[in-house]
């Protein structure tokens, strides 16, 4: 049988790198690829290398492919970066939300755009350096479990994978804990075996997002009101691309007690504050949403969701509210649902489906 | 393994290496000492500046040895800028010029220059109403580069230099793709000022040259020591001068056969793929063209597929102009000539040496030819054009 050959995404960090390597012992043909997708046109933030992309993390891949052997190549996802991430993520913050822009350039960007592009070169496969595990079911889907062992879950930001695009996927890490993968890196010699793990968004990697938007999307903050949950005006805010809700520091309010960002309005350009009690809610809608583990929601489902990537996730029931939105009920009040973001459900630790958080 | 990326760099002479060595071995001097030790490097310095000077029928002590051609461009650019900043502050250049002068560009008018840029037509060639009609009171500087590095067009530098003079402006070339591989007369040409690098004409990288026509005020940029006449510090490089002396000499000498060898190579490829690979375009001028430049554009393809599929053939080729990372940008020459964003995208750099066989031609053309057989047969749009699938909606 011809050897299969699959594309490994590779950041230069630990685990993509450690991927590489799982793989080529299994007999696969390996080629690594670092994608280009955004680049900085401020030479510090080049040098000080924010993201996946940055010069340094191309430097880092190239050396760790040289030393596994595999050939390596640098690809331009550019463009598919910022239709699909960049622009998306200014224009949620414009309506008011608070994107992931992760989730948006997994599906479209690292799966749709590169899985099209490792075809091209005569790839069968993809695979990154994610702890998760792609799983078959007993009715045929696929979707993804949780790795054994990990303390921050991988899968959240995957949730949007299609059927199509999981069955393409490989993710050898997801069979190993954090520990052992840097114990092969070590015992392999890898230079990168101790390098931090990557944080925040790559492409805002001072995690000023306003500062981002105004600077480089060329956002202009209007000032408005803050108004409390009658709308009673009660202070004035920058521009709603500085708030998000749930948010309680630098509101500049006086209230005596502690006080919370409960909604943000775009049509109005206004922001509300509630008490700690406004920004517990009970129910959410998703829209553009996917299904992972089955094909259709029938009727109501008991799941566990989780509202936001740290969330440790709370046991609900979801049921179709309409075409391609899903209505969830939690069983107890659940702390500061956001527009934008994603909610994902679980069961047995692998990936129901998710959606878009657009009404609560 | 087949190189057909000539216009990246080329391999250095194996003459141009023994050359170079006594000059890490044994004569190792710093040319400013006072010793004779010392001054026997320094008449080495004096003799290439001839020797490089005469295949541009220049003086010795007119050329400037530099770090290599980005560094030529930006001294030249800036030098001038400032020099002659009283004058004016327009400068004029085109569309399709390298970064090394667009980024210079870009800077000065961060500096409050003014710069504008000339179109080019389909061939890449500048339109000189335009570049005349640009001319100003304050124009200080006219910037064309000699040939393109992607498509290979060749500028009508002595026309352009003409217009510059008339109007008494002075008139620069980046020549990095040009010199060593066609003539070059500056005098005849009316160039005042000229860059060039080293490595492209198989001497070594990290060395190059500024040529600066005798009476031109040239503002330094690296300043330090009195080396080059005061005009740029730094201890002279010995053993990479003496590599692109040997390098220049040998250019001058093969450069008419070369020319016809590689030409030869060229129409040969070109007209290859145009009769064998349908929905093929040549990219730039037939008839005003570096002797080694092969640029197509294919339909229903992306370049950096067709770059990735051919190097796991062995063979090194190239797109638009790659960035240090690697990863190829949307060429702007190939949009400045007007190509639509699809065909640029599918185009494909091959730049052939005095090297290269007809063997590796015929071979190179086998592959691509298979390569974007089968990249189109993944196409919707080109399976949609031949009819293999049904139209969508």
């Amino acid at each position: 049988m011809d050897k299969k050959t699959v594309c490994v995404g590779m950041s230069g960090g630990v685990d993509s790198s450690v991927a590489a390597y799982l793989l080529k012992e299994q007999g696969y043909n390996v080629i690594g690829v670092t994608m280009q997708i955004w680049q900085s046109e401020d030479p510090m933030a080049v040098s000080n290398n924010g993201g996946c992309c940055g010069l340094s993390a191309v430097d880092d891949a190239r050396r760790v492919a040289d030393r596994l052997e595999i050939p390596y190549y640098v690809m331009n996802f550019k463009d598919d970066f910022k239709k699909y991430v960049i622009d998306y993520f200014v224009d949620e913050y414009k309506n008011g939300h608070t994107p992931n822009p992760c989730i948006a350039c997994n599906r479209y960007v690292k799966w749709e755009a590169l899985l099209k592009r490792c075809m091209m070169i005569g790839g069968d496969y993809i695979a990154t350096g994610h702890y998760a595990r792609v799983i078959k079911l007993d009715n045929g889907r696929y979707t993804l479990k949780t790795a054994k062992g990990i303390a921050k879950d991988q899968t959240y930001a995957l949730y949007n994978l299609t059927q199509e695009q999981l069955g393409r996927t490989l993710m050898p890490v997801g069979d190993y804990d954090k520990t052992e993968i840097r114990k092969i890196a070590d015992e392999i010699g890898l230079a990168v075996a101790h390098k931090p793990d990557s944080q925040d968004i790559c492409f805002v990697p001072d995690g000023d997002y306003a500062g981002y938007l105004e600077r480089e999307a060329g956002l202009v903050s209007v000032p408005g009101n803050f108004v409390d949950t009658n709308g009673n005006v009660i202070g004035r805010h920058k521009g709603i691309i500085h708030y998000t809700i749930g948010q309680r520091k630098g509101l500049g309010i006086a209230a005596g007690h502690p006080v919370f960002v409960a909604d943000i309005i775009p049509e109005t350009n206004e922001v509300v504050i509630g008490e700690n009690e406004d920004i517990f809610k009970t129910r959410l809608v998703a829209d553009r949403t996917n299904l992972m583990a089955i094909d259709r929601l029938d009727g109501e489902m008991r799941v566990m969701a989780k509202i936001r990537y740290a969330h440790k996730g709370c046991m609900c029931t979801i049921k179709m509210a309409g075409e391609d939105r899903i209505e969830v009920l939690f069983d107890e009040p659940v702390r500061a649902m956001t527009k934008g973001q994603a909610v994902v459900f679980y069961k047995d630790d692998y990936i129901v489906g998710g959606g878009t958080i657009c009404e609560f | 393994m087949i190189y057909l990326d000539n216009a990246a760099t080329t391999a250095v002479r194996p003459e141009v290496v023994d050359a170079m060595l006594p000059y890490y071995r044994t004569n190792y001097s710093n040319p400013s000492g006072v010793y004779g030790f010392a001054g026997k490097n320094k008449n080495v310095i004096s003799d290439a500046r001839d020797v490089i000077a005469s295949v541009i029928n220049a003086k010795g002590d007119e050329i400037y040895f530099t770090s290599g051609g980005s560094e030529s461009d930006n001294w030249a650019l800036k030098g001038i800028a400032w020099a002659y900043r009283n004058k004016g502050r327009h400068i004029i250049t085109t569309k399709i010029e390298h970064h090394a002068i667009l980024h210079s560009c870009e800077w000065l008018e961060k500096e409050g220059y003014d710069i504008t840029y000339i179109d080019v037509d389909e061939a890449g060639v500048v339109r000189l109403d335009k570049l005349e009609a640009a001319v100003r009171e304050d124009t200080i500087l006219i910037s064309v580069m000699f040939a393109n590095n992607e498509i290979g067009t060749i500028q009508p530098v002595k026309e352009i230099g003409r217009i510059a003079h008339m109007h008494g402006v002075l008139f620069h070339t980046d020549a990095v793709q040009a010199f060593g591989q066609i003539p070059i007369d500056v005098n005849d040409m009316n160039i005042d000022i000229l860059s060039a690098s080293s490595h492209k004409f198989n001497g070594p990288k990290g060395m190059g040259f500024l040529y600066v026509k005798s009476g031109i005020r040239l503002d330094s940029i690296i300043h330090g020591g009195g080396q080059e006449r005061g005009r740029r510090a730094g201890t002279e490089n010995v053993p990479a001068i003496v590599g692109m002396k040997t390098a220049a000499e040998l250019a001058a000498i093969t450069m008419t056969k070369r020319i016809e060898y590689e030409t030869k190579l060229r129409n040969y490829m070109i007209k290859r793929i145009m009769s064998e690979i349908p929905y093929a375009r040549v990219n730039g001028s037939m008839n005003d063209r570096l002797p080694g430049n092969v640029n197509m554009g294919f339909q229903f393809v992306e370049g950096e597929t067709v770059l990735i599929m051919l190097d796991m053939e062995d063979i090194c080729a190239s797109a638009g102009s790659a960035c240090s990372s690697g990863s190829i940008d949307p060429s702007h020459v190939l949009m400045a000539i007007g190509l639509p964003e699809e065909i640029a995208r599918g185009s494909v750099r091959f730049t052939i040496g005095y090297e290269n066989t007809m063997e590796e031609i015929d071979r190179t053309v086998d592959v691509l030819k298979r390569i974007i057989g089968n990249q189109r047969k993944m196409s919707d749009a080109y399976l949609r054009l031949t009819g293999q699938v049904k139209k969508a909606d």
